[in-house]
């Protein structure tokens, strides 16, 4: 029989995300062509009652040891990789996200296990599997092959069902005790955001800004369309970083996932971290001068053109039909 | 505090990308090169801690298109040291690339003592294996921490902040010497105009290193690269900026907005 796939559960404070249940279906499409199992590692002693939510694993491996309770790489890294020996897994999935971030690389470089980031989709041609990840902002897609189904993959959120890795049935659950040493990197406390003037999650037009909007003086432009739309301004990460807008106003892998029946996205390229935040808005219409970017493939509505020639003109189209 | 930051040179993704005819590396003719954007504000936060809590800032490099330039805006914006790998960054993975890396810090010119911190980006837009930094910390058997958005000292510790979701920042301490990939910097990365690196490509040298590893391993089997095939395509609205509004006030009506 083929050798089980071990998926790393993602739980953050008491919740499952659904990136782990993202896995957990990609890595029962995989076991439906080869047999294999699909088991699941839970970290943190406030993991017990989760188990049951990971219906989709064969088995839910569960490490409760205290000082995996703090999302540290290194530490998360040393309970893998000693489950992954313990179940003779050699195809670990772990997501492509920013509380695993880290825990890939430093499982392969003590496994030796190669790694494959970015994957959006995978499948099993004979003995290999190949994974399909998108590079340069999702501007060039990569096929890499992993020989005899060996290899740790990150999968990037978004791009597997989640309902096809969830389940009803309560899974056989084996609790491995394990002494994890303190991490050297201590953690400390979460830092709450600031609430800002605006919740952007609970608005139904927005207008955002990417690089294309090139000032901070622009950025009020789009302020007033979203003003004149009765929506408000958001942004992907390089006009946060500029310091343009507050953080409370970031899109995206680090900032917030939005779904407003409009987003209107100016001199944004698409790249696949703002994607991850934007992809359930209801209609998307994306203004950029690049014609190749990743934005078009995603959006319902699309334009060639220089964000600040038209937003000017919208402004004033809009102001008008509302009189 | 001794501070090395590692620059990585990636395509710059305004131009097109186009695949070369090996189907497995990109068309380099028209392709520019410009610094990670992580790793510019790797150099940035090096540089406030430098002014904070004194000691050096060393750029790192291995060799790659447009490199020398980048290292010379790193010493115009205030590193003290630009070094540069002679081994070619090209079609080096991030595990091969941390394996040189580590050969520089274990067997110099780069040093690990008490006080060093190495920053890199948090990741690259061609991280196919990986994170470089996570990579390299564990070769070197360092603490790391990725996604980091600021770094403070205390009572000789490092107090560093981390991006989980939705804003969520995690704190964390850290004792020296550590690795941390740095996704951006406590303010925006500095500005230094075109002629002060000018000047200081006339004044200044890239000192250029040689690491001893043999062929850096390859670990991954690429079968192809390719453009992504495009599930959909938006519905495009032609004309001038006049029309495009016109055309969006339609759609923003057809939405039940207006």
């Amino acid at each position: 029989m083929a050798k089980p796939i071990l998926v790393l559960a993602e739980q953050h404070r008491g919740e499952i995300a659904d990136i782990t249940f993202e896995m957990l279906g990609a890595a029962r499409a995989v076991a439906g062509a080869t047999g294999a199992p699909v088991f699941a590692l839970l970290l943190g002693s406030d993991a017990v009652p989760l188990t049951a939510r990971l219906g989709a694993a064969d088995k839910v491996f569960l490490v409760d040891t205290p000082t995996l309770d703090a999302p540290v790489p290194s530490a998360a890294a040393t309970a893998l990789k000693t489950v992954q020996e313990q179940a003779q897994a050699d195809l670990v999935f772990i997501g492509c996200t920013n509380i695993s971030l880290g825990i890939g690389p430093i499982l392969a470089t003590r496994t030796g296990l190669p790694l494959v980031n970015f994957c959006r989709a995978l499948r099993v041609e004979g003995n290999a599997l190949v994974c399909t990840s998108q590079l340069f902002g999702g501007k060039i897609a990569a096929d890499v092959k992993l020989p005899d189904m060996r290899g740790i993959v990150c999968l990037y959120p978004g791009a597997f069902p989640a309902e096809a890795g969830r389940g009803d049935k309560p899974p056989a659950v084996e609790k491995v005790p394990l002494l994890v040493d303190p991490p050297k990197v201590i953690f400390k406390q979460y830092l709450q955001p600031e609430t800002g003037d605006v919740d952007i999650t609970k608005q139904s037009v927005l207008v955002g800004v990417g690089r294309g909007i090139q000032t901070q003086d622009n950025v009020q432009l789009a302020e007033e369309l979203a003003q004149a739309l009765g929506g408000a301004v958001c942004a992907s990460r390089p006009v946060i970083d500029q310091g343009w807008l507050p953080l409370s106003r970031q899109v995206g892998k680090s900032g917030l996932s939005v779904k407003p029946r409009v987003y209107l996205a100016f001199g944004i390229s698409g790249a696949p971290e703002h994607w991850e935040g934007i992809q359930n808005s209801q209609c998307i219409i994306a203004i950029n001068t690049d014609s190749k970017a990743p934005i078009f493939d995603g959006a319902h509505y699309g334009a060639v053109a220089d964000a600040l020639e038209v937003l000017p003109v919208l402004i004033e189209k809009v102001k008008a039909r509302k009189g | 505090m001794n501070l090395y930051v590692l620059l990585k040179m990636v395509p710059d993704t305004v131009e097109e990308l186009n695949v070369a005819a090996d189907g497995k590396s990109l068309d380099t003719e028209f392709l520019r090169f410009k610094v990670s954007d992580p790793d510019e504000h790797a150099l940035e936060q090096a540089l406030i801690l430098k002014e904070k809590h004194g000691g050096t800032v060393t750029v790192v490099a291995l060799e790659a298109p447009e490199v020398d330039e980048v290292l010379f805006t790193a010493l115009a914006k205030g590193a003290d040291r630009a070094l540069k790998i002679t081994t070619d960054q090209t079609r080096l993975g991030a595990f091969a690339a941390a394996q040189v890396y580590a050969a520089f810090f274990k067997a110099g010119p780069g040093q690990i003592t008490p006080e060093t911190l190495i920053l890199a980006g948090s990741q690259a837009i061609d991280d196919l294996e990986g994170e470089l930094a996570a990579y390299l910390a564990e070769t070197l058997g360092l603490p790391y921490l990725g996604v980091v958005c600021n770094v403070a000292r205390a009572n000789g510790k490092l107090i560093v902040l981390k991006e989980f979701a939705g804003g969520l920042r995690g704190q964390f301490e850290i004792g020296l010497p550590a690795v941390l990939g740095v996704q951006s910097a406590e303010k925006p990365p500095r500005y230094v105009p075109v002629a002060k690196v000018r000047a200081v490509m006339k004044s200044a040298k890239i000192e250029t290193v040689e690491v001893g590893v043999s062929e850096p391993a390859v670990r991954l089997q690429l079968e192809r690269l390719y453009k992504p095939e495009v599930a959909g395509r938006a519905q495009m609205l032609e004309g001038t900026p006049e029309e495009i509004a016109e055309k969006i006030v339609e759609v923003l009506a057809k939405q039940g907005i207006l």
